[in-house]
């Protein structure tokens, strides 16, 4: 199985790389066309701001791989983001694969980002198969997708939003699989498995 | 709903843990990768590994222990003890560090903690302030491992940093560190309620009561220990399950 995690001004990749060497799955990080086309799994991570992430997909026509592809597609925290609609990080277009928008955490009583370790729960999907409810994942992040129909997995925080979403071939968690312990492993290991 | 961390710290140098410990059960409880798994597996939050190492060979030993850590560990880690610049920073990025904390060469260089948030982001930038409170009752910034005092005031340079792109803060109480006589409550809540970011409260905590109270009278965000943990005075899963029992949110 080809499993490829695509390569970008988005941070810590090798985190991932690294994860899916702890389950014992190969992967390669790349940026070429072909490659990612022809994968079994895609693996679309995101550590940094949105609007650049957006642009350096762009410079390389990534936005436009991304969209036509029909295998699994998994997108990590500002990758996740990236999936929807448009985020507010810098008022910035993203791919639209789900409609819904991504918003900033606004609170006086809570901190912004969030970091650290926080429940997900009523989950749904294949993604989520032998994961507990309430299980802890580990999240760091400033903006969110609201509730909506694509969720598979809801957490708490100021409210309750979605923390995994899933539609058609395209899966989103905006927790850190690849460091949320025993969880992010199974996850990661049923997105293999799919 | 998010929860309050636990976090033990690892001493490194020359790519090894320093300060005994006495983990009969650890094959090597000398390498930082095997105790950084152990802690894991017990249930720690995060991890922070502190490198102390004084010789030229630093950057290189580090660079590989990181890289092995990342490969074996499967929750966060913050690593510290001579990032300078944007490009050790990025060495350690690239080799798996989650955050990395920056002390007196934030202090010296009021540019660091800026381009370090700008290139990889505040989630990555950890502040460590070394901090004393002196006869006049107020808290003060020591740099260099606690042995130079600074006339600035602890909260007003934890200000500073976070507007500059400081993404959470790792408070030191020099009064406390080593006493295991308890955190220290006043600055720790001083920063948690007034900054944005979350805080780390380290120095000082001896017993599962300590924890209890920085978390309630401290407000921390997380609680970092080291020889506690290490000589196995306090167990990761016992102080978990106390907290809980205190209705203190926690991973379990």
């Amino acid at each position: 199985m080809k499993i490829v995690i695509i390569k970008y001004n988005a941070g810590n990749i090798q985190s991932v790389l690294y994860a899916l060497e702890r389950i014992g799955v190969g992967a390669i990080v790349t940026d070429n066309h072909e490659e990612i086309i022809t994968a079994d799994k895609v693996i679309f991570p995101g550590v940094g701001e949105a609007n650049s992430a957006m642009n350096s997909l762009k410079e390389n026509n990534l936005d436009q791989i991304i969209k036509s592809l029909k295998q699994p597609v998994l997108g990590i925290c500002v990758g996740m983001q990236l999936l929807c609609k448009y985020s507010e990080e810098n008022n910035t277009e993203c791919l639209g694969i789900f409609e819904e928008p991504v918003k900033k955490f606004i609170s006086l009583e809570y901190k912004v980002p969030q970091i650290g370790w926080n429940n997900i729960y009523d989950l749904h999907s294949p993604l989520m198969k032998s994961i507990p409810e309430n299980s802890y994942c580990y999240f760091v992040h400033s903006y969110y997708v609201p509730m909506n129909t694509f969720a598979i997995a809801t957490t708490d925080y100021i409210q309750p939003y979605a923390s995994a979403i899933h539609k058609n071939n395209f899966y989103g968690v905006q927790f850190h699989a690849e460091k949320s312990a025993q969880v992010g492993e199974q996850i990661l290991r049923n997105f293999i498995e799919l | 709903m998010l929860t309050k961390r636990i976090i033990p710290c690892l001493d490194i140098k020359d790519g090894r843990t320093v300060k005994g410990t006495n983990f009969v059960d650890l094959r090597d409880a000398g390498d930082p990768v095997e105790l950084g798994a152990f802690y894991a597996q017990q249930g720690a939050d995060e991890l922070v590994f502190l490198d102390i190492t004084a010789t030229n060979e630093k950057r290189k030993t580090l660079s590989e222990l990181v890289n092995r850590i990342s490969h074996h560990i499967n929750i966060p880690f913050t690593v510290g003890g001579g990032v300078s610049s944007v490009e050790d920073a990025s060495v350690l990025l690239h080799n798996g560090a989650d955050k990395i904390s920056v002390n007196t060469a934030a202090f010296k260089n009021p540019l660091l903690i800026k381009q370090l948030a700008d290139e990889f982001g505040s989630q990555f930038v950890v502040l460590a302030i070394d901090a004393k409170k002196e006869e006049d009752g107020e808290w003060y910034v020591y740099l260099n491992g606690g042995s130079v005092k600074t006339e600035i005031k602890c909260f007003d340079w934890a200000k500073q940093a976070v507007d500059s792109g400081a993404g959470e803060i790792l408070l030191t109480s020099m009064n406390n560190d080593g006493t295991k006589k308890g955190f220290a409550i006043d600055i720790t809540k001083q920063l948690a309620e007034n900054l944005s970011v979350p805080v780390i409260a380290s120095g000082g905590g001896g017993t599962i009561e300590h924890f209890v109270d920085i978390f309630t009278k401290g407000k921390a965000d997380a609680a970092l220990a080291a020889s506690i943990f290490h000589f196995k005075e306090v167990a990761i899963p016992d102080l978990k399950r106390y907290l809980q029992k205190h209705q203190i949110n926690v991973r379990l």
